[in-house]
């Protein structure tokens, strides 16, 4: 049977990705941040996961304004990688896991949860980076990957609870699901952030730290945050807190978290990677 | 039920709800377009030709041409979009958002070495008027005022 052996908590700023892919990650800027993704990538490669669930959001690559899904599912055997404005960035086609994505696209829709499924989506930095700060520049990805997107461009974006929600269903659904699979979620974007406006460059520490120690131990308290509260707290952009709760929902109750590093700044980002265990049966 | 926007008092930020929306359609779908590389080169080539091919207003159009980030934001511009024009004039999301916020280059940079700028005095707009209950400190955000 398939099982979720853990979360993990990752930002997705795009200067990360560039930083890798122009190897700069040892100079003087760049060096305090990608020293704190070591460990979190020597776990990765220990553990030997068969899949990820990557929850993250299209950052108007696949979609347009034509066409805003609240969560989309991709189902299919890969993933391009999307020219975002400055070309696609040099890493590796993203594999899927056609019949897990399946099973969890009818699970989820049966589970009253209603998914977009996606048979073609190119994929941006939302889903890359996380995978190129916990697994390094390998020639192929280490484990497939099911995309799970989550519209945070055009608001509102769906809300902590509805997103921890769907989390306890993907639980449900990836327990339901028969092969001996071991099950990796991540939960991306964030931290404290603010892209726009004359208010650019907001961080709050403070905030994070909160987020950060609830998502560990109290994540129900957390699911109450509204859009407002994480726009005002953590930035406009900080709003992308939410598809946190998608993983932390998919691990149950019960966790203990094993790597937690956090870094300002990233570009105009507080950016954190932690790493939750799943101790709880689905 | 119309719903509460309780965080239009939040300053210098502009939230791309229905209302932005509702006018930023056409800017945002030019933006999009700047994901390919034929268009990026057409785009570079001749811009104001480019932008016959969508139906801007004329602010919005002026906003693009003359590189106006602030500006694009407030006529329904989303910063996912807007981006992809300064990614085709070389520009990164840290140099747009030291425009945006009218301060230099090293300045902006300097402050987010330090640890960003802090949420301590920027939660809410200056002041509020309790009389005409018209906000007073001229940076806001809203769309719907």
């Amino acid at each position: 049977m398939a099982r979720i052996i853990a979360g993990i908590a990752c930002s997705h700023v795009p200067a990360i990705g560039v930083a890798m892919d122009k190897g700069k990650t040892d100079t003087p800027y760049w060096a305090p941040l990608f020293a704190g993704y070591g460990p979190a990538r020597e776990w990765v490669a220990a553990q030997k996961p068969d899949v990820a669930i990557v929850v993250y959001n299209d950052h108007a690559s696949a979609f347009s304004l034509e066409l805003i899904p609240t969560f989309t599912i991709g189902v299919a055997a890969e993933f391009p990688i999307a020219d975002e404005g400055f070309g696609p960035r040099p890493v590796p086609t993203v594999i899927g896991h056609p019949e897990l994505a399946w099973h969890l696209a009818e699970s989820l829709i049966l589970d009253e949860f209603d998914m977009t499924i996606a048979n073609e989506m190119p994929v941006d930095h939302g889903l890359t980076v996380p995978l190129s700060v916990t697994c390094g520049q390998p020639a192929a990805w280490p484990f497939p990957v099911i995309p799970l997107c989550v519209n945070v461009v055009q608001y509102p974006p769906p809300t902590g609870l509805r997103c921890f929600k769907l989390g306890r269903a993907i639980a449900r659904a990836v327990a339901s699901f028969a092969p001996d699979l071991k099950v990796l979620v991540y939960g991306t974007g964030g931290m404290s952030h603010q892209l726009q406006g004359e208010r650019a460059g907001l961080i709050n520490r403070q905030f994070d730290t909160a987020f950060l120690d609830g998502l560990s131990r109290d994540p129900a308290a957390l699911t109450r945050l509204t859009h407002t509260e994480y726009m005002r707290e953590a930035g406009s952009e900080g709003v992308e807190l939410v598809m946190w709760h998608v993983m932390r929902g998919a691990l149950g109750d019960r966790v203990t978290e094993v790597y937690r590093h956090y870094h300002v700044p990233a570009s105009n980002t507080a950016a954190a990677v932690m790493i939750l265990e799943n101790r709880s049966a689905a | 039920m119309t719903q509460r926007r309780d965080y239009e008092d939040i300053p210098g930020t502009y939230v791309y709800d229905a209302a932005r929306g509702r006018i930023g359609y056409a800017l945002n779908t030019f933006c999009m377009s700047l994901n390919k590389a034929d268009n990026r080169a057409r785009f570079k080539a001749d811009e104001a030709g480019y932008l016959d091919r969508f139906k801007l207003t004329p602010e919005q159009r002026r906003c693009v041409l003359e590189r106006d980030w602030l500006g694009m934001l407030k006529v329904g511009g989303n910063i996912y979009y807007t981006i992809k024009i300064a990614f085709c004039d070389g520009l990164t999301f840290q140099d747009v958002a030291g425009m945006m916020s009218g301060v230099s280059k090293d300045a902006y940079a300097q402050m987010m070495l330090a640890g960003g700028r802090s949420p301590d005095g920027n939660r809410y707009k200056v002041s509020v008027d309790p009389a005409s209950g018209a906000d007073t400190d001229g940076g806001g955000g809203s769309a719907h005022g």
